[in-house]
């Protein structure tokens, strides 16, 4: 049942591009279609019936021969990928007026969203690489869409970082085939149980780990990120803040962390480490930005940070704790895109020195931004302070005392300046040249609403999201 | 694994590190972004000799072969990708130094 | 294994020529010139189809995209290319000296064969039965990846150029 979500939008993206091509027909099509597909996948990661896995559904499955991985973390996946493909397909109706681009730029963002969901549904590792290549191209073209030069700029740098993490992958793949043979995960995790103490084994982990940490942009591999968030169209950026550094670094981390690494103990230390310095380096040089989407980029980073920490600590809770952080990033991150996407298409600007008092004149955007904002600080009883509390009481349980103090210290750095951020911005006087806001169009004030609303919804009724959603996640830890 | 395989292993191994070496070199000193995806092709055809390596070591060597000719189709797209963006940048600033892609500040 | 080693010394020193060429032509040449050594070295390691896809994709393909690349962004006069290469030298010298620094490092270096090595003996199968039988995803996989190539190419070269946001 999982290869469906494949297919399907594969099958929609060749029929779009050569049956109807060039029709106006198509265009239509093409947004209507990948609403539909989105709020499938969306269906089917809430609602993953048993009935689902009906016998005609399964022998398509057995077509490919080999068994998907859907367990609890592949939907909740699943669940991140659809919300965020859906909100930048609508952000990217709204600014793109030409109908010939938004039917480029759909077929690319089908296409990214289905490479982002067979990542999450492979066991093998070369299959892993092989869809992250399809995400990654399809982000280059994303980013590189408007072909001013600042865009191409920022595809250029991600390009030639990812490349590099590719070759990295590469070469761990190959030492690593030198010792299991094999390439899915049952038979590489058996094969480094058995060389555990090989100093070769060891570099092959060490590089495969160095490539993700350049996928998933954390510090110091972090230099594309930046850049290619700020550079990006707002789609594109949405996108890509809200799960293609998620869903190709550090969702592959923790997979490959739990399934294929077992527990390495110096493993832990370099993911608390990297972890740490992140949150640091993210929150503190957040400070100092004048672009709201370069900010919003830092903070990111800070953010994965709290996710590796989370993952660093080595317990069920900290492991819980990293796959909502990373749920709740996906949201209100996006939510926030979302949002400077709107106050960029009616203002024309970005800088945030000439930003201020938003709030009067695009009260939904305003509130809906403060949401996102106080989330992330994780103020009670937003999603974020439930995430950030397991993360902290996991680094607690697990004995790293002082980094759990380390956390607690960055969460109150990222909390002052964005208090002192959001009261400038959206609430102080009105700048000038903003006499003539308007509120941003009836599709994005959806989105957004719809966005805060899960974010506070999951914070308010975490107790019943906790047992549900989050807390089978655990079962990846037993092996 | 005999004897002679591990033999082959490290003198194969030892010039798959110098290939690394001057593909890591020209991508890291290179002002020119055209040199600069020179250095990355020299890295992936390193890579593809360490992997076609360890599949014959192995014994695999259709696995191997499988995995390399994907991972060939894959380069393909990326180069060709990055050329065209190359080419883009060139029309737009008139030169191929990557100190012209100094834009994005802060 | 001493026409290994032959070929292994004879790939090096391409990829140092394709590193430190003045031109960008000529280090394209030269890294055709590597492509083709590299498959002759596959196919000495048992790997004829890896090694006919590697020749006549990457020592062919790859080498038209770059060379039409190139001429689709030829800069500048030949004084000025004189000019600059006069200077990048300085710091493309260090290469050789790197070169032979690690080789002498690497001989000094004893790699221990301290894996277990336990496989079950591998079933001879021919490659194609792998391609299509066993790793059906990863083909699925190059699908997308080519559909994504060509949306790429459309994009890319179709439309005006746009300045700004």
């Amino acid at each position: 049942m999982p290869s469906l979500l494949i297919l399907i939008p594969l099958f929609g993206v060749i029929i779009l591009n050569l049956a109807f091509a060039g029709s106006r027909k198509a265009k239509r099509w093409a947004f209507v279609f990948a609403f539909a597909l989105f709020a499938l996948q969306i269906a089917v990661a809430i609602f993953h019936h048993p009935a689902l896995s009906g016998n005609a559904l399964e022998r398509i499955d057995a077509f490919f021969k080999i068994s998907f991985l859907v367990d609890h973390l592949s939907f909740l996946m699943f669940l991140c990928i659809g919300i965020v493909s859906l909100a930048s397909l609508v952000v990217a109706k709204y600014t793109m007026a030409d109908e010939n681009d938004s039917f480029k730029f759909i077929n690319l963002l089908i296409l990214a969203s289905l490479g982002m969901s067979a990542i999450v549904m492979v066991k093998d590792i070369f299959s892993l690489y092989v869809f992250m290549e399809v995400t990654a191209i399809s982000s280059f073209l994303l980013i590189a869409f408007p072909r001013s030069l600042e865009s191409l700029e920022g595809s250029f740098k991600y390009l030639i970082l990812s490349a590099v993490a590719t070759v990295l992958m590469l070469t761990s793949i190959g030492l690593m085939l030198m010792v299991a043979g094999t390439t899915s995960f049952s038979g590489l995790s058996i094969a480094l149980e058995a060389s555990r103490s090989s100093e070769l084994v060891a570099l092959g982990v060490g590089l495969f780990i160095c490539g993700l940490f350049i996928k998933g942009g954390l510090v110091p591999f972090h230099g594309w990120l930046p850049d290619a968030y700020m550079a990006a169209p707002a789609p594109a950026s949405v996108l890509l803040a809200g799960v293609v550094t998620k869903a190709a670094g550090i969702y592959t981390m923790i997979r490959i962390v739990t399934s294929v690494l077992g527990s390495y103990r110096s493993l832990n230390s370099v993911l608390l480490l990297i972890g740490t310095i992140s949150i640091f380096v993210g929150a503190i040089v957040a400070i100092d930005q004048k672009n709201f989407k370069r900010m919003l980029a830092y903070s990111s980073i800070s953010q994965m940070g709290y996710i590796i920490v989370g993952l660093g600590a080595g317990n069920a809770l900290g492991l819980i704790g990293a796959a909502f952080h990373l749920f709740n990033h996906a949201i209100f991150k996006s939510l926030l895109f979302v949002n400077s996407a709107a106050v960029e298409k009616e203002t024309g600007t970005c800088d945030m020195t000439k930003m201020g008092g938003i709030s009067q004149k695009m009260p939904v955007t305003g509130t809906t931004s403060v949401i996102a904002l106080l989330s992330t600080c994780g103020i009670p009883p937003l999603a974020g302070f439930w995430s950030k509390l397991m993360i902290v009481m996991a680094l607690w349980q697990a004995d790293y005392y002082a980094y759990a103090t380390l956390a607690i210290l960055g969460s109150i750095i990222t909390l002052t300046y964005f208090l002192s951020m959001q009261r400038r911005v959206f609430f102080g006087k009105l700048a000038s040249g903003m006499e003539n806001l308007r509120e941003a169009g009836g599709g994005m004030v959806t989105v957004s609403i719809i966005l805060a609303a899960i974010t506070v919804g999951a914070g308010i009724f975490f107790p019943f999201v906790f047992t549900n959603i989050i807390s089978p996640i655990k079962e990846l830890l037993v092996r | 694994m005999a004897d002679n395989s591990w033999g082959l292993f490290t003198t194969f191994g030892f010039f798959i590190v110098m290939l690394f070496i001057c593909g890591a070199y020209c991508l890291i000193v290179t002002r020119n972004m055209m040199r600069a995806l020179i250095g990355i092709e020299l890295l992936i055809k390193a890579v593809t000799l360490l992997i076609i390596l360890a599949g014959y070591v192995t014994g695999r060597t259709a696995l191997a072969q499988a995995l390399v000719i994907t991972i060939i189709v894959i380069e393909v797209v990326v180069a060709a990708t990055a050329a065209s963006i190359i080419v883009w940048v060139f029309r737009h600033t008139n030169t191929l130094d990557v100190k012209s892609l100094r834009n994005l500040k802060g | 294994m001493n026409i290994d080693i032959a070929l292994l010394i004879f790939t090096t020193v391409a990829a140092l020529w394709s590193v430190l060429a003045r031109s960008l032509l000529k280090a394209t040449m030269s890294l055709a010139v590597t492509s083709a050594l590299i498959s002759v070295l596959i196919f000495r390691l048992s790997s004829p189809l890896a090694a006919v896809i590697e020749l006549s994709v990457c020592a062919g393909l790859i080498t038209a995209v770059f060379v039409s690349a190139i001429s689709l962004s030829k800069p500048l006069t030949h004084k000025e290319v004189l000019e600059i290469s006069k200077h990048r030298h300085k710091r493309y010298w260090y290469l050789p000296f790197i070169l032979a620094l690690a080789a002498a490092a690497l001989m000094f270096l004893k790699i221990k064969k301290d894996f277990i090595f336990a496989l079950p003996p591998a079933s001879q199968e021919e490659v194609k039965t792998v391609l299509w039988n066993m790793r059906q995803f990863d083909m699925l996989g190059q699908v997308v990846v080519l559909l994504a190539g060509a949306l790429g190419v459309v994009i890319l070269f179709s439309g005006e150029k746009r300045d700004g946001r």
